[in-house]
């Protein structure tokens, strides 16, 4: 943990003043329990949601709070996901801030208002507990129901254990808010692996957290009447959100989403920094968590909890001397391209771990994605794939360790024998 | 698409209608119009209150219904519901 200052990944020195850091607290949480904690600091106006294993305990928290009066949060209890996402699309445009969460089949239910939510530009923050989708029937964490909304206009950050679920959560407020922004924000946390699993965490005064996220400021827009008003339904000055584009308009308002999410790269890193000075934590430039890649030959590329275990296996070849290193996309969209074009440039041989299949994809939609990126880098490494973790399924240092070794023999013979590979699975 | 309409960079977001609704003429969607025999017609009003577009008005100072065409999208309910037979469907 920083102290007096951290190098960001464009090179550049981030002083950390000791004395605006902020004593803290240190509390035994799950994943799920931080994911409310933040929450509850994070001065919510309103909570929509609906149960869903691995997700259940982050609103059953939340609920616990309203009833204890410890926050002045609208609570509201919906029949379903795609129902709970509706009442916080029409929370947050009205000016509210607005949360809530889910996972897995509950996600896939929310899938139409997705969309809608971000092309109505609420910035609703939402943690997915990542978890499989059926069939068969699968509680247990893998990245299949965030990846398959990859393309809905949301963010997406993912968060490698409960101390950064607490402060993501809390910095995916100001993300979402910020009026260059004004996007909905998903911040994914693995299934069981962090959601159920307790960590210590420390967690800012309540105070700090308020004064962190301060009160949501809105855009103004004009409207149908000529006016010039705050950008939200309300009787007194009425307008129109979301209504019919068609084919001489629906295009140009595409491309304002587009703008948006590309603003948020800059947002986020901005968050970090600012969360960094109170906090003394950063991950990466809130982008990209970079680990021993300076002269790193061969890396691996991932997302999530399964960074921990990476990290783990890179000590242990550092000290035989493998020039091994990982690259850990912490926001996934925005796609921080130049990041991961600055991070891998140089290294040989790269393995991109995928928790979801993309069927018939030619492999997962994280190696489509770090591949297609690196075709732009003139003497690119060599990009292979690994499926991992599906279903929940462990993922041991052995086997992060083959996935190494594989590597050094790309980077030995100049040749790849398997560009798409499973981990653990029994053939 | 005309030159009038405006770039990305200088819409409202999410949509919000910069116009109102009144000057997005959907007339012209119609391939049917409306067209009344003033003789059948008995001034029940059932059309006014039938039309989904709020397309026919009550003129009380003329005493009669008036068809607006720029909203008229030429669905035939009104001629569909008239007790007299009085709205025919006609091709424009």
């Amino acid at each position: 943990m920083p102290n007096e200052g951290y190098r960001n990944e464009a090179g550049i020195e981030v002083r950390v003043k000791m004395k605006s850091i902020v004593k803290q607290e240190v509390l035994a949480l799950n994943g799920d329990e931080a994911v409310a904690y933040a929450a509850k600091q994070s001065d919510v106006d309103v909570v929509a949601a609906y149960p869903i294993t691995p997700q259940t305990i982050i609103v059953e928290r939340f609920s616990e709070y309203v009833a204890n009066g410890e926050v002045e949060t609208e609570f509201v209890c919906t029949e379903s996901e795609h129902s709970a996402l509706a009442a916080c699309l029409s929370a947050a445009v009205t000016g509210a801030r607005t949360f809530t969460a889910s996972a897995s089949a509950g996600l896939a239910l929310m899938h139409e208002m997705l969309f809608v939510t971000s092309g109505c530009r609420a910035p609703v923050v939402m943690a997915i507990a990542n978890r499989a989708l059926s069939a068969p029937l699968n509680i247990h964490g893998d990245h299949s129901d965030t990846m398959v909304e990859r393309d809905s206009g949301w963010i997406q950050i993912y968060v490698e254990n409960a101390q950064e679920v607490y402060d993501t959560i809390i910095q995916a407020f100001r993300i979402a808010e910020n009026q260059e922004v004004l996007l909905p924000v998903m911040v994914g946390l693995d299934g069981f692996t962090l959601s159920h699993t307790l960590e210590n965490v420390r967690v800012l005064p309540d105070d700090d957290v308020k004064k962190f996220v301060g009160v949501r400021q809105l855009p103004e827009v004009v409207t149908h009447e000529g006016k010039t008003v705050p950008f939200k339904l309300d009787p007194e000055n009425p307008m129109t959100m979301g209504p019919i584009a068609l084919p001489n308009y629906y295009f140009e308002f595409k491309r304002q989403q587009e703008e948006a999410i590309g603003n948020a790269a800059n947002v986020i890193q901005q968050v970090n920094e600012e969360y960094a000075q109170i906090s003394g934590r950063h991950y990466g430039n809130g982008l990209v968590d970079t680990y021993c890649l300076e002269d790193a030959e061969t890396a691996i590329v991932c997302l999530g909890s399964t960074a921990g275990t990476v990290k783990t296996v890179v000590d242990e070849l550092r000290a035989n001397g493998v020039k091994a290193g990982l690259l850990r996309i912490r926001t996934f969209r925005p796609l921080p391209v130049k990041e991961i074009i600055k991070a891998l440039e140089n290294v040989k041989a790269v393995a991109v771990m995928d928790r979801s299949m993309s069927f018939g994809g030619n492999g997962g939609p994280v190696f489509h994605e770090i591949r297609h990126v690196l075709y732009d880098v003139k003497k690119h490494p060599y990009v292979v794939d690994y499926f991992y973790g599906l279903g929940g399924r462990d993922t041991s240092p052995i086997q992060i360790g083959k996935i190494y070794e594989d590597l050094q023999r790309i980077v030995q013979t100049r040749r790849v024998k398997n560009p798409i590979n499973n981990v653990g699975l029994r053939e | 698409m005309t030159s009038q309409e405006k770039s990305w960079r200088e819409i409202s977001p999410a949509g919000v209608c910069w116009k109102p609704s009144t000057e997005f003429l959907t007339g012209d969607w119609k391939t049917y119009k409306p067209v009344r025999d003033i003789e059948k017609c008995t001034r029940c009003l059932l059309c006014v209150l039938f039309c989904p577009d709020g397309a026919i008005h009550w003129k009380p100072q003329k005493e009669d219904i008036e068809f607006d065409y720029n909203f008229c999208k030429g669905c035939g309910i009104c001629s569909n519901e008239c007790p007299t037979k009085a709205i025919e469907m006609k091709l424009e």
